[in-house]
């Protein structure tokens, strides 16, 4: 019936996972399972239903597969003040921030997850610094605030090589960082068998941001009022950074194969994805973040709030400074333009696996496991 | 602050007959004051922990599946109440009943799609997203901005009635004493099951181990005035609904989480060991609501379900674990039980047994002969440990006193004619079409359908 025996203890697993945290969210869903008035709103509840007792891996399923709506805040009669004193979102997004950390690879760096916030704004003044010290120290003032056109003008600034090469190591070292992340995740909370209709609805649902319509009403984004503000945010933003990704790599592509040097014209395939992109990112993630500022902090984790505005801030500090350099590439001003993105784009990319970030992926494989289980019927 | 001022209607109670009340009210554009006794947090009465209202329907709707027409409605009515009912006002309320839910939703209200009859209260009954509270939650919103003055923390505390005429009313708003002046009166403040004395004048002292479901605000103060200022009382003044619910709940507003399933398949034992009643006499929908009651008459206002390992997983999982024991005499240990006295119980139980096969879906074979009180469904001998126990206490649900109403919401005096400007709704007049017995989802439709009317006839007597 429960993972219990296939899989070894949270606990026993990850130390960074606090028995408080799985104690009170194994508590929350015993009485979520008494009284399923919320099934209506996601996937937890049906998920939940599917047992009786929840071992430490089913919880940080659960805990992954809320998205944090925060509609079974509003409608539980157990909130506070009553005496059960339940509040599920907060809970969860507790326990997520806590599976983050037991899951993060390698170890040693798990810590960078407690105080999330401060780190994410260090690494990027560092990244910052560093960037715009080196700058200035090894280009000269004619070429860093030169005006250049035509191709091959940005590596003018800063070396084609240099930039190949800081790329590659820093974007790969995350991708095996979320890679052997999402790995701890699923040998703790995934399952053994999955067919490719669950990744395939999974992936449909992810894309879609099914859930966030909170059974079709919206979500609960600032009250007990419900609206799709959030969820078409957060689909502005996640499309932004998916087309922004799609612009750098058909870019790349250009650049490499091609042998077309950068940069582009303005009707050129990655200029039109990175701006159609930089923009669903910039609303995106400043709409996010002015929702968090007018939100009732109640259903919310006060520990989370650094993790959450340190990502949406680095992502709207990626997109603007991008947006900068494509209306300015032609003046005086590409130079620093280039270099301040460049060390914000380098700063995403070194904290990419230790922040907020990894929220996606490891929903991404709740829902993978959602689907099985509920194909399968049961949670073995 | 309260406003001095003269307003056209005072809504007296904050849950969902309340809302629908002022609501109404409201958009037929009467000036609308409704105080809530409970603060913000605790608001909206025992409507807070309802799940479903119950509505006629000829067609499947997006929230209700097949159909279920007036008469069905009408039969399982008078069916629970054992004829019970005003019938002319029952028979209305279920043929409004219809109509509400379009109602409710462009009010704010979100319903769970229905569940193809998977569920087989998915015909009969409408299911709110997310439960009562996100109603009442989805009401406050739209009363609030159509203008209608909300009062958390206000109790109202007497009600000047002249003659049957009603002019204003003394409350307790946040600590301070202010007086409200209104040219209509609704009540819809529940009933008395709040007031544990009130409950003991036809319970006497057991009723001070009465777990109460729902709000302690209920304290029957409205009806009392009521009542006093010559209303026609309504429904038996001794009786309430009460269902055997986990002894460990709070003493109030525990809600639906607290209720307990396992009792079919069980042995219940009161304080003395000794079984009372026949746990497998029907299917539990059908008998839960007997089990308070029967509860309520054991020493102490306390039983013992016992079941063994086999039946642990057979029915739904109840918020407070039970209590475990390796045998039947520690588990007797743990519960302050006489350990031989149980022994002996259980064993004349399993001696008692006849073979059959065991169905936890039907009435099955499995019972007991030669045992008094006999158990004649899934009687199966508790032999596998662990063995299990969850204490019971009765749990009260609502309570039927009431007071007499019209069909357009009007409350009765005693000489037999409707007051001019008192209206009532909800379950502080629920006993007119419920005079016994329940039917689930009917307290929410009452209070939706009346709740309209009485909003419509407060708006309509204050614009003539
Ligand atoms: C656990 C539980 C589950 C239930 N589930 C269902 C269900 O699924 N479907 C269903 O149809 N019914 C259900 N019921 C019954 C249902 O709750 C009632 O029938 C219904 O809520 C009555 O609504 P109401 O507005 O009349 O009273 P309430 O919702 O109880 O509201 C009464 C209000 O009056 C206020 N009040 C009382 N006295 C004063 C005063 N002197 N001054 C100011 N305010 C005052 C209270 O604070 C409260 O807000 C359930 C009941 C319980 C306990
Ligand atoms: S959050 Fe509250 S209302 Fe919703 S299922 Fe859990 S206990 Fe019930
Ligand atoms: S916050 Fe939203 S997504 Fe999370 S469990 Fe509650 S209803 Fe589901």
């Amino acid at each position: 019936m429960s993972t219990l025996e296939t899989t070894p203890s949270l606990v026993a697993l990850a130390q960074g996972l606090e028995a408080d945290t799985l104690a009170e969210a194994r508590r929350t869903m015993e009485v979520c399972n008494a009284c399923r008035y919320c099934e209506g709103y996601c996937a937890v509840f049906p998920a939940m239903e599917l047992h009786r007792q929840f071992s430490d891996a089913d919880l940080v399923h659960l805990a992954n597969l809320c998205h944090g709506c925060k509609g079974c805040y509003y409608a539980c009669q157990y909130a506070p003040p009553h005496p059960f004193g339940l509040n599920v979102p907060r809970t969860f997004a507790d326990l997520r921030r806590e599976s983050y950390e037991a899951f993060a690879w390698p170890a040693p760096l798990a810590r960078l997850f407690q105080r999330n916030g401060l780190f994410v704004s260090l690494a990027t003044a560092v990244a910052l610094i560093v960037t715009m010290a080196l700058s200035t120290l090894l280009i000269s003032p004619e070429r860093l605030f030169g005006v250049h056109r035509g191709p091959g003008s940005f590596y003018s600034v800063v070396p084609y090589d240099v930039m190949v090469w800081v790329a590659t190591l820093t974007f790969g070292f995350a991708v095996l960082a979320l890679g052997m992340g999402l790995r701890n995740y699923w040998a703790t909370a995934g399952r053994k068998a999955i067919g490719w209709k669950s990744l395939a609805l999974a992936l449909h649902d992810a894309l879609t941001l099914r859930h966030l319509s909170g059974g079709g009403h919206g979500c609960n984004d600032t009250d007990e009022g419900f609206t799709q503000g959030r969820r078409w945010l957060h689909q502005a933003m996640m499309w932004g950074f998916l087309l922004c990704f799609a612009s750098t790599s058909v870019a790349t592509v250009y650049d490499h194969l091609l042998g077309w040097i950068a940069p582009y014209s303005w009707y050129s395939l990655p200029v039109l994805l990175g701006t159609v992109g930089g923009v669903g990112l910039t609303v995106g993630s400043g709409g996010l973040f002015w929702l968090k500022l007018r939100t009732d902090p109640e259903p919310l984790s006060p520990r989370n709030l650094g993790m959450d505005a340190g990502l949406l801030a680095l992502l709207f500090l990626v997109a603007t400074t991008g947006l900068a350099l494509l209306f300015f590439r032609h003046t005086s001003a590409m130079g620093m333009l280039l270099v301040i993105h460049l060390g914000v784009v380098l700063a995403f990319f070194l904290t990419l696996p230790y922040g907020k970030f990894v929220h996606g992926i490891y929903r991404f494989a709740a829902l993978v496991r959602d689907h099985a289980d509920c194909r399968a019927g049961d949670s073995a | 602050m309260i406003q001095d001022k003269l307003y056209d209607v005072l809504v007296v109670g904050g849950g969902n007959a309340a809302l629908c009340a002022a609501v109404t009210a409201r958009e037929r554009g009467a000036s609308v004051i409704l105080c809530e006794h409970a603060p913000r947090g605790l608001r909206g009465g025992n409507s807070r922990h309802t799940r479903n209202l119950r509505c006629a329907h000829d067609e499947p709707t997006d929230v209700l599946t097949e159909s279920y027409g007036e008469d069905e409605y009408i039969k399982d009515l008078l069916r629970v109440t054992g004829g019970i009912t005003n019938e002319r006002l029952a028979r209305m309320t279920i043929r409004e009943s219809k109509f509400v839910t379009p109602w409710m939703y462009e009010n704010g209200v979100r319903f769970q799609p229905s569940l193809g009859g998977t569920l087989s209260l998915s015909r009969t009954n409408a299911f709110f997203l997310g439960g009562g509270k996100a109603l009442v939650n989805a009401y406050y919103a739209r009363a609030e901005q159509l203008g209608v003055d909300i009062h958390y923390d206000t109790e109202v505390l007497s009600l000047d009635i002249q003659d049957g005429f009603f002019s204003g009313a003394e409350v307790d708003s946040r600590g301070f004493g202010a007086r409200v002046r209104a040219k209509s009166l609704i009540v819809a403040a529940g009933g008395f099951q709040g007031n544990i004395e009130w409950l003991k004048e036809a319970w006497g002292p057991a009723a001070e181990n009465f777990l109460i479901r729902g709000t302690p605000y209920n304290r029957g103060r409205m009806l009392r005035q009521l009542l006093d200022n010559g209303a026609d009382p309504i429904g038996d003044p001794t009786q309430c609904h009460a269902v055997a619910i986990d002894a460990r709940a709070p003493k109030f507003d525990g809600g639906i989480v607290t209720r307990l399933d396992c009792v079919p398949f069980s042995v219940v034992v009161n304080q003395a060991c000794e079984r009372f009643y026949d746990e497998g006499e029907d299917v539990w929908p059908k008998r839960y609501a007997i089990w308070g009651r029967l509860v309520a008459q054991q020493p102490g206002q306390i039983a013992y379900a016992i079941i063994d390992s086999k039946a642990l997983d057979l029915f739904m999982p109840s918020v407070f674990p039970p209590v475990e024991a390796g045998t039947i005499e520690d588990l007797a240990g743990k519960l302050g039980l006489d350990a031989a006295k149980l022994r002996g119980t259980i064993d004349g139980f399993s001696g008692a047994l006849r073979p059959g096969s065991f169905d936890s879906t039907k009435l099955d074979d499995c019972r007991t002969e030669g045992l008094d009180p006999p158990k004649t469904h899934w009687a199966r001998a508790i032999d596998t440990p662990p063995f299990y126990a969850y204490p019971l206490r009765p749990g009260v649900t609502f309570t039927y006193l009431g007071v007499r109403v019209d069909e357009k919401a009007r409350v009765q005096m005693g000489d037999g004619k409707p007051a001019a400007n008192m209206l009532a709704a909800g379950e502080v007049m629920a006993g007119n079409i419920l005079g016994k017995g329940y039917l689930a989802g009917t307290g929410m439709t009452i209070g939706t359908v009346f709740g309209r009317l009485a909003g419509e006839e407060a708006a309509r007597y204050v614009n003539a």
